[in-house]
């Protein structure tokens, strides 16, 4: 939902939603980087990111748990750890896929296919 | 609720200090004036200032008189109580046979006719609300609509949970308050907004003790646990829980307590342009500690008085917490239970996903858990959050003393012409509030970057009042209650920069100790 960049993310504030878009194999990180006009530039009113991930090689799927990894390292710039803790997210923030919390489909085991929807909330405590 | 918005000059001081307070930042600074000053004042700003006295003192009677009225309003309640039931203060709310074949009295047909018309609410659902008892815990941007909602529509008891005092900067979201009761406990003003909306209804109030500002630590720790006995105590008396309050750990601590004692708890939080809201521990859904087992860093947890709130997204959201307490209430309609509300007020959008049920590993409400009344009683809430209940502003302590300086003695040395520059470190949108005068401003995310500026800055000044070298002009940092401004001088001695400084406590120290008139936020 909304529109949060990378930077609200990581301040705990804002929801990031992830079109997962295509996966092709074998496609290098620099072509979506150049595809995308380089995550870095997001500025603040940017929460959508539509994304072509890459699978490992010689995989035909791509699990939450590639694409947290990838979110990782091509999304968040800084402060890794307000987004993840070991290979997980960390407590406090909710992974829905496609509407519907990642617990119902397996969590990091959750297989993605192509145009699906993954949201990352990070739960709120104010009022 | 919110109760840090506080601006620190305000916080921890009783009700009649704060208006004191108040009244000396509103009226005009007379007995200290210098004489150049005085001869400055115009007849024209003499007149207005005595219409400001005057109009100061007026508000303060006004304030005195609807206080006593209120007591008295109180202590008449209580006598008609005891009356009325002398076995309990809090009885059943049972309507008996009005003679029309159900318990509403012609008044009542009246005032709630435009639900009766309601097939899906009807005869059925309004007797279920005038028979239910709802407990409001937090009587901020969230419990404020919550409250006159749930008032108005005539849920039978209504309990208002809040240790807090209303003030000037709660009232563009807090709607339930008025400036009238600026200083004030929020559930005495809260509880007479919704007397007034609705006088055929209890309202009981749970007032914390004010905090003393002499004896800040003892009284939060007294604080926590008058909480913590309260709660025991307190929610056993009502059929349906809502959590309005603004930090993590009262979150948990409310959430549990639901599932010791197996109430449904409606959970609304908003913080900047977004909120979230659900129904926890309800018709076989999670608890709070089903979705988040373990607690968020607290860096993770932002605060409206840190962040910001816009006013109406809390509205928004407690609106629609007083919907879903209704709903669970009158057992009319599809609650929130299992699914998450989550808004986005910038983009307009509302999004309702599918979240887990109740959770067999949870801890608290699992299907192996033990989790008693006792326990619950002994848990460390504030310890398990790593984050306080009554959320005063942080206050870090990372440098040695002889690397900061008191807002007095900054004035003092400005006063006396000492060569210096003085780096404000707050976000630039903090920057447009207000700033000291001839600060400079460089965010502290920026800092590493735009070291060149200050150096440049130093040698300016250093050309500019003659001084023989940059070092002996003196850097300053501040920002707005002195924790970041104290990491740029950690960041600043590991530069190079090793004799910057930074201003203890900041712009609140600031307005606290030099200047009463230069504003808090």
């Amino acid at each position: 939902m909304g529109s949060p960049s990378a930077l609200q993310l990581l301040s705990g504030l804002s929801p990031v939603q992830v079109f997962v878009h295509s996966f092709r194999r074998q496609r290098t990180l620099n072509e979506i980087a150049k595809q995308y006009g380089g995550l870095e530039l997001l500025c603040d009113s940017v929460k959508i990111h539509n994304v072509t991930v890459d699978t490992q090689d010689g995989e035909d799927t791509l699990s939450m748990k590639d694409l947290l990894g990838w979110v990782r390292t091509n999304l968040i710039k800084e402060r890794p750890e307000m987004f993840m803790k070991g290979e997980t997210v960390r407590p406090g923030v909710l992974v829905l896929v496609n509407d519907c919390d990642w617990e119902l489909s397996g969590q990091l085991d959750t297989t993605l296919e192509e145009k699906d929807v993954v949201v990352f909330i990070s739960t709120l405590h104010g009022g | 609720m919110c109760p840090h918005f506080a601006t620190w000059p305000l916080a921890n001081r009783s009700p009649t200090e704060v208006i004191l307070c108040h009244q000396n930042t509103q009226s005009p600074p007379t007995p200290s004036l210098s004489s150049r000053e005085r001869e400055q004042w115009s007849p024209t700003e003499a007149k207005a200032s005595r219409i400001r006295e005057e109009l100061e003192n007026l508000k303060f009677e006004k304030s005195e008189i609807e206080r006593r009225i209120s007591a008295l309003e109180a202590q008449l309640r209580d006598i008609d109580e005891t009356r009325t039931n002398s076995t309990t203060s809090c009885p059943p709310l049972e309507n008996g046979d009005s003679g029309f074949g159900h318990g509403l009295s012609p008044d009542m047909i009246y005032r709630y006719s435009r639900h009766l018309l309601l097939p899906s609410i009807g005869v059925q659902g309004q007797s279920s609300l005038l028979k239910t008892s709802i407990v409001v815990v937090g009587a901020g941007g969230l419990g404020s609509p919550a409250l006159l909602y749930l008032a108005a529509c005539g849920v039978g008891r209504i309990g208002i949970v809040d240790h807090d005092v209303v003030e000037l900067n709660n009232l563009h979201r807090q709607i339930i308050h008025s400036e009238s009761y600026i200083g004030r406990s929020k559930v005495e003003s809260a509880a007479a907004a919704c007397r007034s909306i609705n006088s055929t209804i209890q309202i009981v109030e749970h007032k914390e003790a004010l905090r003393t500002s002499n004896a800040i630590g003892n009284s939060e720790e007294l604080e926590y646990w008058n909480m913590m006995i309260s709660m025991t105590v307190m929610l056993p008396r009502y059929d349906i829980v809502i959590d309005a309050t603004d930090n993590a750990p009262s979150r948990y601590l409310i959430s549990d307590c639901c599932v010791v004692l197996g109430k449904p708890l409606v959970s609304g939080a908003a913080l900047g342009l977004e909120g979230q809201l659900t129904v926890y521990n309800y018709d076989g859904g999670p608890c709070y500690r089903c979705l988040f087992p373990s607690p968020p860093p607290t860096t993770a947890c932002q605060r409206c008085s840190d962040s910001g709130v816009l006013g109406v997204v809390p509205g928004i959201i407690g609106c629609l917490q007083a919907l879903e307490a209704i709903k669970v209430a009158s057992t009319v309609g599809e609650t929130l239970s299992r699914r998450m509300l989550l808004f986005d007020a910038l983009s307009a959008h509302i999004r309702i996903v599918k979240i887990r049920g109740r959770s067999s590993q949870c801890e608290v409400c699992g299907e192996n858990a033990t989790f008693t009344q006792q326990q619950f009683q002994e848990f460390d809430y504030e310890k398990f959050t790593q984050s306080p209940l009554a959320t005063s502003p942080l206050k870090l302590n990372l440098l040695p003393i002889e690397a900061r300086i008191s807002s007095k003695e900054y004035n003092e040395r400005v006063l006396k012409g000492e060569p210096h520059i003085l780096v404000d470190v707050r976000p630039v949108h903090h920057y447009k509030i207000i700033s000291l005068p001839k600060s400079m401003n460089i965010p502290l995310s920026g800092l590493e970057a735009r070291l060149p500026e200050i150096s440049s800055a130093l040698e300016k000044e250093e050309e500019h009042t003659g001084t023989e070298t940059a070092s002996d002009v003196s850097l300053y940092l501040v920002c707005r209650r002195g924790n970041d401004s104290q990491r740029a001088v950690q960041l600043l001695h590991n530069m190079g920069f090793t004799s910057a400084k930074d201003i203890i406590g900041g712009h609140e120290s600031w307005a606290r100790d030099v200047d009463p008139n230069f504003p808090t936020y």
